[in-house]
């Protein structure tokens, strides 16, 4: 008699909690949502990236590339990558299909060689060109990719954002969770902290100086993403952004690289 | 056309049209720690190569412009000693269709370890031991875009021999190959126009290609004869052939399965080759950014064996390393195996950038256990050490 009372009282006790998490995923989930509804429609965009790269010494490398974005309704977007510096590696191009939570499917142009090799694309969590930023990290944000919790809302600068967790949905991820800041007005992404597979702070990302194109799309200005157990940082800084540019799938097929100035 | 004249004529100054400038000097020195096999062989080198690379566009970006020339100074091996125009194309946008007229590369193929769908250019085989250099091409080429896939119409006019090491140059074959001599089965000679076509397309995770081509075989056979000297030299005989090709590429999870199949048509065989293999990569080695890649792959050749180059039956076992660092560290490492003769050819090849503008490379070939019969024989003292330092600009 005594155990029954105590079951009741523990299931009376737990109830509202696992509604409450139920909550705060439905919660983070509809954020999640409402984010990528609010970017849907920018149909393509050219970018010019600097990429400054810093050690734990100081040491400074900076690559230049150029970056096209295509959209692709209802999969991850199509994205080229134009190397034009370090010149050991001038005319190296990139061709990624991102997908949700299907590896993507990525494609490289060597120039010495004039080849186009199609690579193997499963290890979202190496660094993109020597970089503190993984791949995962520079793909295109697609809401299946994630479970969400809602944590909060909280000041961040001049606006007010949520706080959420994600927890990656894909397989071969470098982390287990990551904590998102996005303004409550724009979705715009303002800060990230990654944490490994051993659950301990490994990076954070925090963009600023963001920029509105065609009276609707945000786009930061820059980047910066800090390892916190290696001590290198790179920052990624974006100017030329141009939208609707008219560009088309045949502008990312993989036989297209060839011919990429 | 005017406009293109107007390019042309700007090439020397400025203007819209002459866009880029790019390419590297590089400074290579050769070790060879064994005595040479042949009198006259040098043991050390040091030669010099200019790569330099002009690239335009008009008609907003819907034609290109493209010249890349190459040229090694050496002192010590006459034959290596040569320039090329690597590219000098004009290149149309036309909707579905690319035009391509000009000098070109185009590769075909996806194994690692050797090529043999590859048919296109000629191989600059004084550049470098792997096949990998190659020599401009004239062509006419049409690439077409379809849902159904990609195709490529070639004519090419004009034939590329392939080069050899001089008399004194390490690497050579024996008897010394004499170019000067060289024949042909087509009386047209090197002004046979040959044809190629290729049907290529992606399924999800397969890359399939079809290819044919049409004309004067790249690899010559040789033939004995004399020189001026009244010396043996081989004279190589470039004979007409047809061949159907097929290459494949698998992803599937960490697995990359590769496939190179030929059938060949000429007068002296006809040659069923291919090449079967695969990679498999570890990513993010101990905890590290780290990747490595195992490749195995084998390699067949129908022919009988005084027919046969080397490592046509082969098993390559190779490395491949990938730091993944800031300054793009790789190193390719295997070990080809003739499994008829025996025969070893084991091979380093590790680049890193240094500093912005700076790549060094090395690169290391041991031949061991070579048979006396083998066509190999002639490399059999040129185990080799070289360090290449590149400006790039």
């Amino acid at each position: 008699m005594p155990d029954t009372r105590i079951i009741a009282l523990l299931l009376l006790l737990a109830l509202p909690c696992s509604t409450l998490a139920q909550d705060a995923q439905q919660r983070g989930l509809e954020i999640a949502q409402a984010a990528k509804a609010y970017d849907r429609g920018f149909t393509d965009f050219t970018a010019n990236m600097t990429m400054t790269l810093k050690n734990r010494s100081g040491d400074t490398s900076t690559r230049l590339i150029r970056i096209r974005t295509l959209e692709v309704e209802g999969d991850g977007d199509k994205s080229l990558s134009i190397f034009d510096e370090p010149a050991d590696v001038k005319g190296t191009a990139m061709l990624t299909y991102t997908h949700g939570l299907e590896p993507d499917d990525q494609w490289l142009y060597l120039p010495a060689l004039k080849r186009v090799k199609r690579i193997s694309s499963r290890n979202k969590s190496g660094p993109f060109m020597g970089s503190t930023f993984a791949f995962e990290d520079l793909g295109s944000q697609e809401v299946e990719k994630y479970t969400y919790n809602y944590l909060r809302d909280e000041p961040c600068g001049e606006w007010t954002c949520h706080v959420l967790e994600r927890f990656p949905a894909y397989e071969h991820s470098g982390y287990t969770r990551q904590v998102v800041w996005l303004d409550s007005k724009a979705y715009r992404l303002v800060k990230v902290e990654f944490y490994d597979r051993k659950k301990a702070l490994l990076k954070t990302l925090t963009a600023s100086g963001f920029a509105q194109y065609l009276g609707h799309y945000w786009r930061p200005g820059s980047m910066y993403m800090e390892n916190h157990q290696t001590g290198k940082s790179t920052l990624l800084e974006w100017t030329d952004y141009q939208f609707k540019t008219g560009l088309t799938e045949r502008d990312f097929s993989s036989q297209k690289l060839k011919s990429l100035q | 056309m005017r406009r293109l004249v107007i390019c042309l004529s700007l090439l020397l100054g400025a203007g819209d049209c002459l866009a880029e400038f790019s390419g590297n000097v590089a400074v290579e020195a050769v070790t060879f720690p064994e005595e040479a096999q042949f009198e006259d062989q040098f043991d050390e080198n040091v030669t010099l190569s200019f790569e330099p690379r002009w690239e335009g566009d008009w008609n907003d970006g819907d034609d290109q412009w493209s010249v890349e020339l190459f040229m090694r100074a050496d002192n010590k091996d006459a034959q290596r000693e040569h320039a090329d125009i690597r590219e000098l194309l004009w290149l149309h946008f036309d909707g579905d269709n690319e035009w391509r007229v000009g000098i070109n590369t185009m590769f075909w193929g996806v194994t690692e370890s050797q090529h043999l769908v590859d048919v296109i250019n000629q191989t600059d085989a004084v550049e470098s031991i792997d096949g990998e250099e190659k020599l401009g091409q004239p062509m006419i080429h049409l690439k077409r875009y379809q849902d159904w896939g990609v195709l490529d119409f070639l004519l090419l006019p004009g034939f590329r021999e392939r080069t050899f090491h001089a008399k004194e140059g390490r690497l050579r074959a024996d008897p010394v190959v004499d170019t000067d001599q060289a024949e042909y089965e087509s009386s047209a000679g090197q002004q046979h126009v040959d044809y190629a076509f290729r049907f290529s397309q992606t399924y999800q995770d397969l890359d399939l290609g079809l290819s044919w081509f049409d004309g004067t075989s790249r690899d010559p056979l040789f033939l004995t004869g004399s020189d001026a000297n009244g010396d043996v030299v081989l004279i190589p005989f470039y004979e007409q052939m047809t061949q159907i090709g097929i290459d494949a590429q698998l992803f599937y999870l960490d697995w990359t399965w590769r496939l190179e199949l030929i059938h060949r048509r000429s007068s002296s065989a006809i040659r069923d080759a291919f090449i079967y293999g695969f990679e498999y990569t570890f990513f993010g080695v101990l905890d590290s950014s780290s990747d490595i890649g195992a490749i195995v792959e084998y390699s067949y050749d129908n022919r009988p064996e005084e027919q046969r180059g080397v490592f046509d039956r082969d098993v390559f076992v190779g490395a491949r390393f990938a730091l993944n660092d800031a300054q793009s560290t790789e190193v390719l490492t295997g070990l080809l195996v003739d499994i008829e003769k025996y025969s070893r050819n084991f091979r380093v090849e590790a680049s890193r950038r240094v500093g912005d503008s700076w790549k060094a490379t090395l690169e290391v070939q041991v031949f061991s256990n070579v048979a006396l019969d083998d066509p190999l024989r002639a490399l059999a003292n040129d185990n080799y050490l070289l360090l290449e330092m590149a400006y790039y600009f």
